[in-house]
């Protein structure tokens, strides 16, 4: 053990993504040490690249007075299709407005009010007053009652995440990247850090830390098809669950953009309003449409986008069916002053000019409300001292269907609640560990390591099992599910599971070799397949984005629960596992979009 | 049909002793929309495992892309095959640290100049909890975002001369991001704090007006406007100052 490093701090944070980082600040401003890993610098992370903007009830603006946290509480609910925690709602709701005012202390330049009058798209008029001229102002999102949505131009999450590392800079954090953890050390009861590997050299380490936050991100790259940053690959999900210890919550619910561009799958959002069309200009989809104030959720329009593809409505285009999005009717000057970066994206990465051309998109994974689950501190279950922050979380704010712009705002919220969680139970609680067992983890992963370089494990080749994961995961596991597919999905992930570890690498390099680090995620990468799969299949009823065709409706009775995903040691499939979720305010009822 | 495309790629890896920098041919299909993004995947996954090279958002949003694309610094992830020859000629970003291949290390170069020029909001004023935030007319904020909005994919200073020479010059990306606290009413340094990070041939002084920043910046930041800005600004200060000694003289 003597030959590797081994850093010594109060907190371990693994991921340096805004949920990572406003943890860290929390931490910093009570005097603990913290220390970051990231795989990528913290200003290259995901949350860099979320635009949309963020919720919180601050209702500023004309379209958003009478907003408060009680209505934000009832639309993150009905979106959520009541799957959610309410107690952790509510505690978002009420924190959020405080929590965005801080960044805006820290510097992020959020659009303000300006008074006057204004005309939409749709030739409403908008004023706003002269008494709310400066205020933080809001835009309208799909799913809520007012507009809410706060914005930084066209770059929220950018201008948020680039505030944050300011921060984190001049409190002294350090970040530690090109990083990544590959095993969390625990003794069964306690979580003690991670092993980490240096992506620059190959080199393993040690971080031991009296509490350890995992803040990873998603792992929408499990799917063929995804918005995501292709680093976005679960690695935080399968620590924790690796451990055997911990669970994952709600794995079944993940959200798919209906919107999203070939060849790379990038959202392109309108903000509604705009026509889709299918592979005869045919306007199918009735409620969609500028006028209607009415936007639907964004499962329900998934889809439906989805339904006419597979009717063979789609346009058969080089990268597989899409439909059309037409915005057109909007105007030249609407599209470059409103829709910049819409506008950007058609260009730079379709190829297409949006004032004269129809943009051809279709459906692709954006984001799973499932993750590590933790209760309301962010505490993880299953061991003590691990903690869970932001989209790696199953915190459980957002059921089976996230509200725009609600993530974002879960970042910061929670960064903010369980940083202060993270630092009273550091301070509580001393480090001990034996170097025996700091060893010991070490000495497994250096085998892993070195068995896998010495080609000893078989002759699969790793990217192919992993485009294998993911047509599967697209096929059987995405917008639309049956038992009969979900079954297939099952058998086959299960056999790609055993041969995920039998994995020969083409290149020799050590180092930093992508390769590697391909083929040491896999295995995991293909358990949350599982863990996703064998939760679809279990639960009889649809819920959010969580579809079965062969169980359309939602299922109070049997349903309104939460599913634990556990992984025994050696297992070959998930024990699943369930609790009730909590209702607090608002009893289940219809699911309607709101007005 | 696509076309079929050549690609010489920079391979060197520092971290295998002996090792030395080399070319190696590729040979790819162009696909419909094909961008470097999608070619470079397909290389490492179909062609060579161990080909490095730093994709994160594939949006032109994250800023880890940059690389020498035909000699010129561009993101690759917003770089179309079909606006390029077939011959196509790949090397890492020139200035950062050589990882390996394309990739290059801009994260610490960035991190390093936002320390050593303090690139966060300064602010001796408590956050209270239940306060209404404070007013900033939105024109104010719009300004602060275009300075905001830079990357840092490290184009700019790939595309420096004065860079090349000076390796302390902060470039137009270092003092685009002090222009966008400057234009900050929120921030409290002064411009004679500023000054002291700016006002030396490392600073704005350092800059001959090549204009390769401007010209190179993938997101089409004015550069040439905030280097023209921060000029003026200082040596107003500068005038204002001498002003200041020749009167109390």
């Amino acid at each position: 053990m003597s030959s590797y490093r081994i850093h010594v701090t109060d907190a371990l944070i693994i991921g340096a993504g805004l949920a990572g980082e406003r943890t860290a600040i929390e931490l910093a401003a009570r005097g603990l040490e913290a220390v970051i890993l990231s795989l990528v610098p913290p200003r290259r992370s995901h949350s860099t690249a979320a635009q949309g903007g963020l919720q919180a009830a601050l209702g500023n603006c004309a379209q958003g007075r009478g907003d408060s946290p009680d209505v934000h509480f009832k639309d993150t609910v009905k979106g959520a299709d009541w799957g959610c925690d309410q107690n952790v709602v509510r505690l978002f709701v009420n924190t959020a407005p405080a929590a965005v005012r801080q960044t805006a202390r820290w510097g992020v330049p959020w659009s303000r009010i300006t008074a006057g009058k204004r005309r939409m798209p749709d030739l409403s008029v908008v004023e706003e007053s002269e008494a709310s001229a400066g205020l933080i102002t809001a835009k309208k999102f799909a799913g809520t009652t007012k507009w809410r949505t706060c914005y930084a131009a066209e770059g929220t999450g950018h201008a948020l995440q680039y505030a944050l590392d300011g921060m984190v800079l001049s409190l002294g954090v350090t970040v530690h990247d090109r990083i990544e953890a590959i095993a969390l050390i625990h003794d069964g009861r306690r979580c003690l850090g991670a092993v980490a590997r240096c992506l620059r050299t190959g080199d393993l380490r040690a971080y031991l830390a009296r509490a350890t936050v995992i803040a990873t991100g998603g792992c929408g790259r499990i799917y063929g098809l995804s918005t995501n940053s292709v680093i976005n690959e679960g690695t935080g999900l399968f620590l924790a669950l690796d451990t055997g210890l911990a669970c994952l919550g709600n794995m079944e619910a993940v959200q798919f953009h209906p919107k999203t561009m070939p060849p790379t799958w990038i959202p392109v959002s309108e903000g509604g309003g705009g026509y889709i069309l299918d592979r005869n200009l045919d306007y199918f989809m009735p409620y969609y449409q500028p006028k209607n104030k009415k936007v639907p959720y964004r499962d329900v329009i998934a889809r439906h986008m989805q339904e006419r593809i597979r009717a063979g409505l789609g346009v058969d285009g080089p990268h597989g069916p899409h439909l059309w999005l037409d915005i057109r009717h909007l105007g030249a000057t609407h599209i470059e002053r409103h829709l910049q970066n819409l506008a950007v994206f058609c260009r730079d990465f379709g190829g297409i000019d949006p004032v004269r051309e129809l943009i051809p998109v279709r459906p692709a994974q954006h984001y799973v409300m499932g993750g590590v689950r933790t209760n309301i501190d962010g505490a993880v279950y299953g061991l003590e001292g691990l903690f869970a922050v932001g989209e790696a979380a199953c915190w459980d704010l957002h059921g089976f269907n996230r509200l725009g712009g609600n993530s974002l705002a879960e970042t910061i919220v929670a960064g903010m609640v369980v940083g202060r969680k993270v630092a009273e139970f550091a301070l509580g609680h001393s480090l001990q560990y034996s170097s025996r067992l700091v060893g010991e983890h070490l000495a497994a992963q250096e085998y892993r390591l070195r068995s896998l370089i010495a080609g000893k494990n078989g002759c699969e080749n790793c990217y192919e099992l992993k485009k294998r994961m993911q047509r599967i995961m697209m096929e059987y596991v995405g917008i639309f599910r049956t038992g009969t597919g979900l079954r297939k999905a099952m058998a086959e992930l299960q056999e790609l599971h055993q041969r995920a570890q039998q994995v020969r690498l083409v290149s020799n390099s050590r180092g930093a070799n992508p390769e590697l680090e391909a083929a040491l995620r896999l295995p995991g990468m293909v358990r949350l397949a599982l863990c996703i799969t064998c939760g679809a299949l279990a639960r009889t009823e649809s819920r959010g984005s969580h579809y079965r065709e062969d169980f359309p409706n939602r299922d109070d009775i049997n349903w309104l629960n939460r599913t634990l995903a556990y992984w025994p040691p050696g297992a070959e499939l998930p024990v699943l596992k369930y609790e009730p979720v909590t209702i607090t305010e608002l009893p289940p009822g219809e699911r309607t979009a709101s007005a | 049909m696509g076309r079929r495309l050549t690609f010489d790629i920079f391979r060197y890896n520092p971290s295998v002793p002996g090792s030395t920098p080399r070319i190696q041919t590729f040979q790819l299909e162009e696909t419909p929309g094909m961008n470097l993004f999608v070619a470079l995947t397909r290389l490492r996954e179909e062609q060579d495992p161990s080909l490095k090279f730093d994709f994160v958002c594939r949006m032109a949003l994250c800023g880890s892309c940059g690389m020498l694309i035909n000699g010129r610094p561009r993101l690759a992830c917003k770089t179309f095959t079909r606006d390029l020859p077939a011959q196509i000629n790949l090397f890492p970003l020139p200035v950062f640290k050589l990882l390996g291949d394309l990739s290059v290390d801009t994260g610490t170069w960035f991190r390093n100049l936002a320390l050593k020029t303090g690139a966060w909001l300064h602010t001796s004023r408590a956050f209270e909890h239940d306060a209404r935030e404070e007013r900033m007319d939105n024109e104010t904020a719009l300004r602060i975002y275009e300075a905001e909005r830079c990357i840092e994919c490290g184009c700019c200073l790939a595309a420096c001369a004065k860079v090349h020479l000076q390796k302390e010059f902060i470039g137009a990306a270092g003092i685009n991001r002090l222009v966008r606290f400057m234009l900050d009413p929120r921030d409290e340094r002064g411009v004679a704090q500023y000054f002291e990070v700016l006002g030396s041939e490392n600073g704005i002084y350092g800059c001959m007006g090549l204009m390769g920043c401007e010209d190179n910046c993938p997101k089409d930041l004015p550069l040439q406007l905030q280097l023209a800005y921060i000029r003026r600004r200082l040596a107003a200060t500068g005038v204002s100052r001498s002003q200041t000694r020749q009167g109390k003289g």
